[in-house]
């Protein structure tokens, strides 16, 4: 029954959402704030006029991208931690390509693009040829990938592409996601043309994985390797292929920062957690393209319309403590169903 | 400077930068030895040093400075047994992704405690401890010669404590009837459950224990080399003591020399510039080592570790 089981991931999603927020109620009403305040905050954060739905879309550009990498690698079986990695490393190739080159726009924007998802897929190749060739498991490898990136990116940063400086400088108009209109249309928001590349790219990977053979044998790698194998395809080199175009998306998020939000890239202390919201997204969203859109808003509007909260007194953070609430009621979803089954049956 | 002083200046602060990674390893030896992996180590550690933090600026009036930093990580290493509770929920009687529940635990951790920063103190960070643990002198052992100098002088008590919990890990794991059930559980539940083993508690206890170890591992990173909690307090130390569980081979003794190593590359990266020999290198060199190095190891020094087998199954009783 494959509509069935559609149909319960959508409700799981729903109720896990659902739950989190409750949760998310909970503790405000136990720090003694008004919930209805506070997300009353939060939406208006999100979507109170055109500069916060603005502030949101460009919010939720990156995380459509890093929710694309995680959701395509998890749908051949595999768990790309490293998409924060190789973020860093396309944030990086972009201002790059964005400062050092000078070219009409048609060539320049295109080219700052590839090069961000060309970066991240040389980023994803690492850990995805690793555990084809010597078993090496992914996931460790791209947690050691994600601070190996963000330490070459800072020492780029500071002796390569500036003397000592701790950020590079802006990018040519010609290489810019920004867009005037946009901008003076929704009151000056740093929203950008980014969201369009990101929704295609969200059609891609649904071209990819469903209309292509490849897609087809990348999905049936990640469903029963055995199988797979038995059945002349070679799990080796689908692994590979998995985490290097994984590795682009997450690459193109990266150049959604570089080329969109920022323009510039400077050093950081920590983690940009796109690559972790990544994650996230791509579980709410069942790894699904579209699933992957829904859930990166969702995330998105919540990140950005938490910023607001402080209004009603309450901390930005209560935000990351709904996520990760909804993180953990989707893996167990296990419960959800099961509480489900039981309803159907009590009203049977 | 001559070979000694070189040493006298690395050993000591290896060995204080290890001993957060052995403690927080030897809890994910004993999680993933019951058959549970546990990625939220990360957010144990967080959980640890927040807790550990708060309690330590809370009560050192009541404690004093000699007492209020052992108390703390008591406290913080139940309180985040306690946390490690819902990562066994999830993945043991929810039947989760343990992977996908670490996560969530990892996020968690972080947003409860930054929130509650934000709530009690007002502002993004606390202000320093001031009763952390101190470097002492061990009486006796500080004596011998050379050894002494290099390892007992000047030195953390709870790096010691770290090591010596190792030993107790080991022994547990190892010698005791527990230990045999904990791994059998770990590599064939199904067989286990026939023995008469209760999977469910035994995996129950070693999820907590890990909540346990990763709370000391927090609270002594936290009361030893950050001195405050903030959102980078606790970053990536976590899952350094993954990557020190999975290259020690799921050995508590392994996880113990593979701390020690990290240890050792993340001294180097701050004090590297004060050694004749590394002045030269580049910053960045030092910096990324333990992680190519934990890379580089797993690819081919240690090969195909041997996991626990049932690692990442949930068990459900009658099926096979």
């Amino acid at each position: 029954m494959p509509n069935n089981t559609k149909y319960m991931n959508i409700i799981v999603a729903l109720v896990s959402v659902f739950l989190g927020l409750l949760f998310g109620s909970i503790i405000m009403i136990i720090n003694g704030y008004n919930p209805i305040s506070g997300f009353g905050a939060l939406l208006s954060g999100a979507f109170g006029d055109i500069y916060f739905i603005g502030e949101t879309i460009r919010g939720i550009t990156p995380l459509i991208l890093s929710g694309l990498a995680v959701a395509f690698a998890f749908r051949t079986g595999l768990f790309n931690i490293g998409v924060e990695g190789q973020v860093i490393v396309g944030w990086l190739a972009s201002v790059w390509v964005g400062i050092a080159f000078d070219l009409p726009m048609i060539l320049h924007l295109p080219l700052a693009i590839v090069a961000a998802a060309l970066a991240g897929a040389c980023w994803g190749f690492i850990p995805g040829f690793l555990k084809a060739r010597l078993h090496v498991h992914e996931v460790i490898v791209t947690i050691m990938l994600n601070y190996t990136a963000l330490y070459i990116a800072n020492s780029m940063i500071r002796n390569v592409l500036t003397d000592k400086r701790d950020r590079t400088e802006r990018i040519s108009e010609s290489a810019s996601l920004r867009n005037e209109w946009l901008e003076v249309y929704t009151g000056y928001s740093t929203i950008h043309l980014g969201i369009i590349i990101a929704l295609m790219m969200a059609f891609i990977m649904w071209f990819i994985l469903n209309r292509t053979a490849q897609g087809y044998e990348l999905r049936s790698v990640g469903y029963n390797p055995h199988a797979s194998n038995y059945a002349g395809m070679s799990v080796r080199r689908n692994i590979i292929l998995s985490m290097v175009i994984s590795g682009a998306f997450a690459g193109i998020a990266g150049a959604m920062e570089g080329l969109g939000t920022f323009q510039n890239m400077f050093v950081m202390s920590g983690f940009t957690n796109i690559g972790f919201d990544g994650i996230a997204v791509a579980l709410l969203g069942g790894n699904t393209a579209i699933g992957v859109v829904l859930a990166a808003s969702l995330f998105g509007a919540l990140g950005v319309g938490g910023l607001n909260m402080p209004r009603a007194g309450i901390p930005t953070e209560l935000v990351d403590i709904i996520i990760a609430l909804i993180i953990f009621f989707v893996a167990s979803s296990y419960i959800i169903r099961w509480a489900i089954s039981q309803m159907k049956k009590e009203g049977k | 400077m001559s070979f000694f002083e070189v040493l006298q200046s690395i050993v000591p602060t290896a060995f204080f930068f290890a001993a957060p990674l052995i403690l927080t390893a030897l809890g994910g030896v004993i999680s993933e030895r019951s058959g549970i992996i546990n990625i939220g180590l990360e957010g144990l550690m967080i959980m640890g040093a927040f807790v550990g933090i708060v309690f330590n600026l809370t009560f050192v009036e009541v404690f004093g400075p000699g007492l209020t930093p052992w108390v703390s990580l008591v406290v913080a290493a139940f309180a985040s047994a306690l946390f490690a509770g819902l990562h066994a929920v999830a993945s043991i009687t929810f039947r989760a992704d343990q992977v996908v529940s670490g996560v969530a635990i990892n996020f968690l951790a972080l947003g409860i405690g930054l929130f509650s920063i934000k709530e009690w103190y007002g502002k993004g960070q606390t202000d320093m401890v001031s009763a952390p643990f101190y470097t002492r002198d061990i009486w006796l052992l500080s004596d011998i010669p050379i050894i002494g100098p290099l390892l007992f002088t000047k030195t953390y008590i709870t790096s010691w404590l770290a090591v010596i919990l190792a030993i107790i890990v080991w022994y547990v794991l190892f010698k005791t009837p527990f230990g045999l059930r904990l791994r059998s559980v770990g590599e064939h539940p199904m067989a286990a459950d026939t023995m008469g083993i209760k999977v469910v508690r035994t995996r129950y206890i070693a999820v907590m224990l890990s909540g346990f170890f990763g709370g000391l591992g927090g609270a002594v990173f936290a009361q030893t080399i950050a001195l405050d909690f903030s959102h980078s307090t606790i970053s990536g130390q976590g899952f350094m003591a993954l990557a020190a569980m999975i290259f020690g081979k799921w050995h508590p003794m392994g996880a113990l020399g593979a701390a020690l190593f990290f240890g050792f590359a993340q001294c180097l990266s701050v004090i590297g510039s004060s050694i004749p020999f590394l002045a030269n290198v580049p910053q960045v060199y030092l910096l990324i080592a333990p992680y190519v190095l934990t890379i580089l190891a797993l690819a081919g020094f240690i090969g195909r570790a041997d996991a626990p087998k049932a690692l990442g199954k949930p068990y459900v009783k009658g099926t096979r």
